[in-house]
């Protein structure tokens, strides 16, 4: 954390003592904003790989790594040196350029998404009054370098992680920003501050359902365990970077966490009140929130084993798809009919709501045993 | 609100140059030498440490991707007007909200057409 003090520090002065229309303030709010941007991505995913594989360790009853630098802190370090130096191959018959270009028509989308993700009060590189759809429409663009990557291999295992990914990127988007338009019923803005400032009761209370579809649908969107068919060991070898070394797979792997930390932090803001809290500082509040998510995404991970590509499907288009859009009618009805609604009752409403629908749709969608039955 | 709009393409530039440069990095280090680089036709082979493939891997696509590709598009315009719906639902009021209900209620017809002729399952 002690990374974050001078940032934090020139952060508030920064937003206390300028006065946004001096002239040169463009630049120098783009500058920070890039700075902070950066440091906090490089440093969050740093950290984030280190609690993950200790954390996985401690779930697996084992050590994790814990040998370079306290505690293995350095770990993250000594990866990054050691595929720096590694040689970079290239497969003969593959098209060398969509490989080339691949990890950063990925990369680059993934850290787009921290443009209007707000770290405090107003404390934001661009305060769009869009946020929201913003996000929603450059999350799904690295999906395209992730099909590059498969494409551009010539390796079957590759082209059909890369399949596998479109088919499952194309079924969660549905659910996911349907759940989101609960979200922007209730506060009736799609600005991320405005969501924020909203919140005065953080609004995983108020659309439980959502945020539990959010929550999951996220999840396979960005492809993390329950839901990573597109490099499934036990089937496909690596998935889509298995003809990638050195530097390119690095990026690869950035990816993924970048779109980790976007995720928790979309969490955040959407539903647990972003930098809202009390006694602590909001940027504190924030990371907290981000690192809570964060830790929830890989509990899933180190709990629940892969699921099959069919059960993927009908997860997505017969599960969340019916439950997300009964959601987001009942959240209507609530907006127009009970705008003045005591929040407790909604809240109390909500949980009922969620809880009847759950166990009404577990009665009529099995998943176990061997084929689908709907 | 313009200005805005500017932060995210400067924001852009830094990210590709950011990812580009990330990849220049070995390759200059390759220059020096610190990166070895020698490649041969086994190395740069496909799947080099596995089975040989047979046939190439540009192939085209099974056909079920596409009934989803025509769901997917169906369903998400409807996202789009839902959208704006959204944030202007509490001036619009009752009128808007069935308004939206028909018009949710014609796709999702759409969608349960196609659960019930099977486009729906994965084969």
């Amino acid at each position: 954390m002690s990374i974050f003090n001078p940032s934090l520090n020139l952060f508030n002065c920064y937003l206390e003592a300028l006065p946004p229309d001096w002239p040169g303030g463009f630049w120098l709010h783009l500058g920070l904003f890039v700075v902070i941007i950066l440091a906090f991505v490089l440093a969050m995913i740093m950290g984030f790989i280190w609690f993950e594989r200790r954390g996985i360790g401690r779930f697996q009853v084992r050590l994790g790594p814990n040998r370079v630098g306290p505690f293995g802190l350095l770990q993250p370090v000594a990866d990054a040196i050691k595929i720096l130096i590694k040689e970079d191959i290239i497969p003969a018959k593959g098209d060398k350029w969509v490989h080339w270009l691949a990890p950063v028509v990925a990369f680059v989308p993934a850290l787009m998404i921290f443009a209007v993700v707000p770290f405090q009060d107003g404390a934001l590189l661009a305060d769009l009054n869009i946020g929201i759809l913003y996000v929603v429409a450059i999350s799904s663009v690295s999906v395209v370098g992730i099909f590059m990557a498969g494409w551009g291999s010539n390796n079957k295992f590759s082209l059909i992680g890369a399949m596998r990914t479109v088919a499952q990127a194309v079924s969660y988007e549905i659910p996911v920003v349907l759940s989101i338009i609960g979200v922007v019923l209730i506060a009736g803005s799609l600005s991320m501050n405005e969501i924020v400032k909203a919140q005065s009761i953080p609004f995983i209370l108020l659309q439980p359902l959502g945020f539990l579809i959010y929550f999951i649908g996220a999840c396979a969107e960005i492809n993390r365990t329950p839901f990573d068919l597109l490099e499934a060991e036990s089937e496909i070898v690596a998935g889509y970077h298995t003809e990638y070394s050195g530097m390119k797979f690095a990026l690869f792997y950035l990816v993924e966490y970048t779109e980790v930390l976007a995720v928790s932090a979309i969490i955040t803001t959407l539903f647990l009140g972003g930098w809202r809290g009390p006694v602590l500082p909001p940027v504190l509040w924030f990371l907290i929130k981000v690192v809570a998510v964060f830790f929830l995404i890989f509990w899933v991970r180190s709990t629940i084993p892969r699921i099959r590509v069919d059960q993927l499907m009908a997860f997505a288009w017969k599960c969340l798809l019916p439950l997300a859009l009964i959601n987001l009618f009942i959240t209507g009805i609530e907006v127009v009919v009970l705008p003045e609604a005591l929040p407790w009752t909604i809240i109390f409403l909500n949980l009922a709501i969620m809880a009847v629908l759950i166990v009404l749709w577990s009665k009529f969608f099995r998943l176990g045993g061997g084929r689908v039955e709907v | 609100m313009l200005a805005n709009y500017g932060y995210i393409g400067l924001l852009l530039v830094v990210a590709i140059f950011f990812a580009v440069t990330t990849l220049l990095l070995p390759l200059f280090l390759r220059f020096i030498h610190i990166v070895p680089h020698k490649p041969n036709p086994i190395k740069s082979s496909t799947y080099e440490c596995g089975m040989e493939t047979i046939g190439k891997a540009w192939v085209q696509f099974n056909f079920r991707y596409y009934f989803y590709a025509l769901m997917f598009i169906a369903l998400d315009v409807l996202v789009v007007f839902l959208y704006p719906w959204a944030v202007e639902l509490r001036k619009l009021g009752l009128f808007g909200f069935i308004g939206m209900l028909v018009f949710t209620f014609i796709i999702v017809v759409g969608y349960i057409y196609a659960w019930r002729k099977k486009v729906l399952e994965w084969k």
